[in-house]
């Protein structure tokens, strides 16, 4: 059952992302008021989800863990390493999908708004955490500082979340619900989004899953090479 | 406990005291770019005073990460780790220790650039006045955040430049908020949501620094 799930990850995200553009490029109307511009609903929010909740959540969660004495494993450091770099990746998309719709919507392909500048101060922390990751050698020191900055880095997340509140500026409110909780969006339009969710969490698994079994490689790599360096100098000093 | 947090403060201030590092280096440099702003935004009294808070908390955090690479190289310095792992004291006080210690020469080297922002950039003496706690309150946070973040880059390589690229963008929601608070004083503004802001963050902070100092002086 596992193996199976692990073989279906990447077929199935990639069949829920084909079906998110047939659906959101085809089948679902454009709006009535910002017209094709909204399509891209079907792919920012989903793209922002994935990067500021889904897999920083997974990296906080697989850090605590590994700070945890009795969860401790290189397990977790690798996995929190992973959706790190898989986190990056969703924020310079979010960033990128969001100028494409702020440059006709707002007139400029950037603004100071405070979620945009918040996410990209996140993108640059997150850039910060592979530096990091990079600057020590040793598994241990790198897996403990790494796990700790991550949990700082989080600190910074509900700021993102809330930061609309806090902050009165330009950035479109919640898109999929009201204040009162109850959907904005409906019909094929709200099946697609939905849809788009779904697809771009399994490609955040699927893409996590990939990069761990590179580091756990590439770990497994270094050791073997190390234990070749020390039987190569035991035989050096036999002889 | 408490007695733990002032013994360790009062070793990296008598460090201070003797290596007088904050008042011929650090201070200096702050005066300085603030000196170099004020050339940037031009003599125009008015933008002077308007971009005022902004710049001073752009000096700040420059001063701040300074002050921060200054106590993790101290930290650093040989021996220094274990000798603490050997005396046991608890991470808890060392983290608050260390943190007051950097909160007052912060303080110091704040208040002297606060001075030099009321007279060089023309800002209001009753907001610069008023503005003091909120000052206070934003020193607190980087101080807090700044003990983390510096051992999180000491010992690693190029920790001197690691340390800009880990704290600055985390130190940014401080900046705004102190920004937005000392320009809400000048304007008569809201400003308790900007307070809230920075007291959330030294908050958190404070809990995340006493949780997980311990594992940092662990590696």
């Amino acid at each position: 059952m596992k193996q199976l799930t692990r073989r279906a990850l990447g077929p199935l995200a990639l069949a829920t992302s084909f079906a998110t553009f047939v659906m959101g490029y085809f089948v679902t109307p454009p709006d009535k008021v910002q017209g094709e511009l909204a399509r891209l609903v079907y792919i920012h929010p989903a793209q922002a989800w994935v990067a500021l909740y889904l897999s920083f959540g997974a990296a906080t969660i697989a850090s605590a863990l590994y700070l945890w004495p009795r969860t401790r494993s290189m397990v977790a450091d690798r996995v929190a390493a992973s959706a790190v770099e898989v986190s990056t990746l969703f924020i310079g998309l979010t960033l990128l999908t969001g100028s494409i719709w702020g440059r006709p919507t707002w007139g400029v392909w950037w603004v100071w708004d405070a979620r945009l500048t918040s996410t990209a101060v996140l993108g640059v922390l997150m850039l910060g955490y592979l530096a990091l990751r990079r600057a020590n050698d040793d598994p241990q020191v790198r897996a403990k500082r790494s796990a700790v900055f991550a949990i700082l880095t989080a600190v910074n997340i509900p700021i993102i979340h809330f930061s609309v509140m806090w902050w009165t500026t330009l950035h479109q409110g919640a898109t999929v619900f009201t204040e009162n909780r109850h959907l904005k969006i409906h019909g094929s339009m709200a099946w697609t989004l939905l849809l788009s969710f779904i697809a771009f969490s399994l490609d955040f698994a699927w893409m996590v899953r990939a990069r761990y079994r590179i580091a756990d490689r590439e770990a497994g790599q270094r050791d073997s090479e190390l234990d070749a360096a020390l039987k190569a100098r035991r035989t050096e000093s036999a002889s | 406990m408490i007695r733990l947090v002032l013994l360790v403060a009062q070793k990296d201030l008598l460090i201070e005291r003797r290596s007088r590092v904050l008042l011929w280096q650090v201070a200096p440099f702050g005066l300085m770019t603030l000196v170099l702003c004020g050339l940037a935004v031009g003599p125009n009294a008015s933008t002077q005073a308007k971009l005022a808070p902004g710049l001073f908390y752009i000096v700040m955090t420059l001063v701040a990460l300074l002050v921060i690479n200054r106590t993790s190289q101290l930290e650093a310095a040989r021996g220094t780790a274990t000798s603490v792992q050997i005396l046991g004291i608890d991470p808890g006080a060392v983290f608050l220790g260390k943190g007051l210690a950097m909160f007052i020469q912060l303080s110091i080297v704040g208040s002297a650039l606060l001075a030099g922002t009321t007279v060089l950039l023309h800002v209001p003496l009753h907001a610069a006045i008023v503005t003091v706690p909120v000052l206070l309150l934003a020193t607190a946070t980087l101080s807090l955040a700044g003990v983390l973040y510096g051992r999180i880059a000491a010992s690693s390589a190029n920790a001197g430049t690691l340390l800009p690229a880990l704290a600055l963008p985390a130190f940014a929601p401080v900046l705004i908020a102190g920004e937005r608070a000392f320009s809400s004083l000048i304007t008569y503004g809201p400003l308790a949501r900007w307070v809230w802001l920075l007291g959330v963050s030294l908050a958190a902070y404070a809990c995340v620094g006493l949780l997980l100092y311990g594992a940092l002086e662990e590696s």
